[in-house]
C-alpha cells in the first residue's frame, strides 16, 4: 500500500500487513499504513469493516494473527508494556466503572498507568479541566450522561500524555452540540498527541481529520489525505434536475440533447417523464455544472422545477469505494447529523 | 507489587461502594452468630450434664466449641466464597473495563492477583466478624489461642484455595450468575469428594478423597500445622490464578 504526504516528521505508527484472522472469517486482511506524528487520522468504514479490530491490536488488546505493528518504535508483540505506556484508548463504550466517581476515577486510571503523588494530581486537574468533566468531579459515573461519560472516557486517554490516542467511535450516540465539542477538542489535542479516531461519519473526518484511511471488509481500500479526497470529490458532481414545459407539452430528447450540449457534462441518465415534465440526473467530470445546467434550461423556455446534488461530496467516493454495501440513504441520514 | 495493590484497593473499594461487602457481612454475622449461639447452647447443656452426673472433669472450650466452629466457618464460606468471586471478571467483560484493565502498562498476572487478594480481604473481614464471637469465649473462658490462630490460617488458606478457583471461573464468562454458579457447583463438588472415603479404600477413592477442601482441613481445626495440609492449599492458589492467566490471555485470542 501507499504510503501518504511526505511529511518530514518521525513516524509514530507504523503498520505492516497486519492481520487478525478469526475460525470463520477475517476481521483485518493484510493492512499496511503509516502514521506521522502529530496527525489525526480518521480510520473510515461502515460498521463491521474492521476498525475495531485494527485498534484493538495497535492497542495490544489483540493479537495479531500475522503482520506487525509498532507504536513509537516498539513492537506491539515484542514489547507490549512499552506500547501500553505511550497509548491512550478511548474504546467504543468508555470503560467506566459505575461506582466510581470522576475524580477517583481518574485518579485509579493515572496510577494504572503509572502517574503517583503530585503528577497524578496534577495531571487529573488538567484533564479534568480539558474535558470540562471538572464540574462532575465528584458524581458517580454511573450518574453521568453520555456526553460526560464520553468525555470523562476521553480525560482517561489523556491523563498520562501518551504519545498516541486511539478514539473508537469517540462521537457515538452523542447529541449535535456534544458532537461539535466532542470534534473540537480532539482538534485541539491533534498538535501534541498522535490521533487515530475510527468513525463511520464522513463528515466528522473532513471536519477533524487531516488524513483518512478508508477500510471495507477487513481491507485497507483508501488513503489519502482529507484535501485531495475532497478534490477528487469536487472534480465530479452529480445533481438531480426536473424541467417541465411551459406550455404544455414538452420533448422529452430534445431536453436531453440540450443538457447534453453544456460544457462539463459527462452523462445524463433520464430518471423519469411524465407528459409535461421529466427528470434527469446529470454528471460532470470536473467542476461545478449546476449554475451552467440552470440557465441553459431556462434559456430554452423551459421551467426548472428542481435542481439539487444527488450525493454529498465525500461520501460519493465512500461508496465507491467501500460497494454498494451500504445504502445511500443510510450515509445520507448519518451525514446529515 | 505497586499494581497489585492498585488493583487490590479499586476491587476493594467496589466491594464497599456496593451493597455486595455489606449483605456478605451481614449475612455472615447472623449466619455465625447463630452457629455460635447453638454451640454454646450445647456446651452450657454438656456442662450441666455432666455436673449432674458428678464428673468434675474441665471441659475443653477449643474441643467442643473451636473445632466445630471453625469447621463450620469452611461451610458458609463455602455459600458466601462464590459471591465474592462471580463479579471479578464477569462484570468488567460484560462492561468493557476490562479493555482498559488490558491496555494499561501493567501485567496480567498483577490484574490477577490484585483481584484475588481482594477477594481474599473481603473474605479476612467475615473472619474478623467471627472473631468478635470468639472474643467472648476469651472473656468468659480460658480456651487455648494457638489451636485459633492455627484455624483462622487454615480457614485462610483454605479460602484462597476456593476464591482462586472462583477468580478462574469468572474469566470463562460475561454473566456473573453463571460464573456465581458454577463456582457454587465446583466448591460444593471440592467439599462432597471426602465422603467416597466413608465407604471406599481403592486407591481412586483415596486420590479423590484427597482432592476434597475438607480432608485438608482437619488438621487446622485441629489446631495443628501440618505442611502437607498447607501446600495443598497453596498449590490448588497457585493452579487456580495460573489457569486464569492462561484465561485471559486465551480472551484474547478468542475474542
Amino acid at each position: 500500500m501507499q504510503t501518504v504526504i511526505p511529511y518530514d516528521k518521525p513516524l509514530m505508527i507504523t503498520v505492516k500487513e497486519l492481520t487478525k484472522r478469526y475460525a470463520r472469517n477475517t476481521a483485518v486482511d493484510h493492512i499496511s499504513f503509516e502514521v506521522v506524528k502529530g496527525q489525526i487520522v480518521g480510520f473510515l468504514g461502515p460498521n463491521g469493516a474492521g476498525k475495531t479490530t485494527t485498534m484493538r491490536m495497535l492497542t495490544c488488546f489483540l493479537p495479531p494473527t500475522s503482520g506487525s505493528a509498532t507504536v513509537a518504535g516498539f513492537d506491539v508483540l515484542e514489547q507490549p508494556l512499552e506500547v501500553k505506556k505511550r497509548i491512550g484508548y478511548l474504546p467504543e463504550t468508555p470503560p467506566l466503572y459505575p461506582e466510581m466517581e470522576t475524580g477517583e476515577y481518574l485518579t485509579f486510571v493515572g496510577q494504572l498507568k503509572g502517574l503517583s503523588g503530585a503528577e497524578l494530581r496534577k495531571r487529573v486537574d488538567y484533564v479534568c479541566d480539558r474535558c470540562s468533566v471538572a464540574d462532575v468531579k465528584n458524581k458517580l459515573l454511573g450518574k453521568l450522561s453520555k456526553g460526560y461519560r464520553q468525555r470523562v472516557g476521553l480525560a482517561q486517554a489523556i491523563i498520562h500524555n501518551p504519545d498516541v490516542l486511539i478514539l473508537d467511535e469517540p462521537t457515538a450516540g452523542l447529541d449535535p452540540k456534544q458532537i461539535n465539542e466532542t470534534r473540537d477538542l480532539i482538534k485541539s489535542l491533534g498538535g501534541d498527541h498522535t490521533i487515530i479516531l475510527s468513525t463511520h461519519i464522513l463528515p466528522e473526518v473532513e471536519q477533524t481529520c487531516e488524513q483518512v484511511l478508508i477500510i471495507n471488509k477487513g481491507k485497507l481500500v483508501a488513503t489519502d489525505s482529507v484535501q485531495n479526497l475532497q478534490n477528487r470529490a469536487r472534480g465530479a458532481e452529480s445533481v438531480l434536475v426536473e424541467v417541465s414545459g411551459r406550455n404544455g407539452s414538452l420533448d422529452f430528447a430534445v431536453v436531453q440533447r440540450r443538457i447534453e450540449q453544456i460544457a462539463g457534462v459527462s452523462r445524463v441518465v433520464a430518471k423519469q417523464s411524465q407528459q409535461n415534465r421529466s427528470s434527469f440526473e446529470v454528471e460532470s467530470g470536473k467542476g461545478f455544472i449546476r449554475g451552467d445546467l440552470a440557465r441553459a434550461v431556462v434559456e430554452s423556455g423551459w421551467d426548472l422545477n428542481e435542481l439539487r446534488p444527488t450525493a454529498m461530496s465525500l461520501e460519493e467516493i465512500f461508496l465507491q469505494l467501500t460497494g454498494a454495501e451500504i445504502k445511500k440513504e443510510e450515509v445520507a441520514i448519518q451525514g446529515a447529523q | 507489587m505497586r499494581n497489585i495493590l492498585i488493583i487490590c484497593r479499586k476491587e476493594l473499594r467496589s466491594y464497599f461502594a456496593s451493597p455486595i461487602a455489606y449483605l456478605l457481612l451481614t449475612m455472615f454475622a447472623l449466619i455465625f452468630g447463630f452457629f455460635f449461639w447453638n454451640s454454646l447452647g450445647y456446651f452450657v447443656l454438656m456442662g450441666m450434664e455432666s455436673q449432674m452426673r458428678g464428673q468434675m472433669m474441665p471441659m475443653n472450650l477449643n474441643e467442643i466449641v473451636i473445632r466445630p466452629l471453625l469447621s463450620n466457618v469452611g461451610v458458609i464460606g463455602l455459600f458466601f466464597i462464590p459471591m465474592i468471586t462471580m463479579r471479578l471478571f464477569a462484570e468488567e467483560k460484560r462492561s468493557g473495563t476490562i479493555e482498559l484493565l488490558a491496555t494499561s502498562p501493567i501485567r496480567d498476572s498483577e490484574i490477577i492477583i490484585g483481584k484475588w487478594l481482594a477477594a481474599l480481604s473481603l473474605y479476612a473481614c467475615m473472619l474478623l466478624v467471627a472473631a468478635v464471637n470468639f472474643a467472648f469465649l476469651f472473656k468468659y473462658g480460658k480456651p487455648d489461642w494457638k489451636p485459633l490462630a492455627i484455624g483462622y490460617l487454615g480457614l485462610l488458606l483454605q479460602a484462597g484455595a476456593l476464591l482462586a478457583i472462583g477468580t478462574f471461573i469468572s474469566t470463562l464468562t460475561k454473566n456473573q450468575i453463571i460464573a456465581g454458579a458454577a463456582t457454587f457447583g465446583v466448591c460444593l463438588l471440592l467439599w462432597v469428594l471426602e465422603w467416597v472415603s466413608g465407604y471406599e479404600t481403592a486407591t481412586w477413592a483415596q486420590v479423590l478423597a484427597y482432592m476434597s477442601v475438607i480432608t485438608h482441613f482437619e488438621s487446622f481445626a485441629k489446631g495443628v500445622l501440618d505442611l502437607k495440609d498447607a501446600i495443598f492449599y497453596v498449590t490448588v492458589i497457585f493452579l487456580g490464578l495460573f489457569f486464569t492467566a492462561r484465561s485471559m490471555e486465551s480472551l484474547r485470542w478468542r475474542s
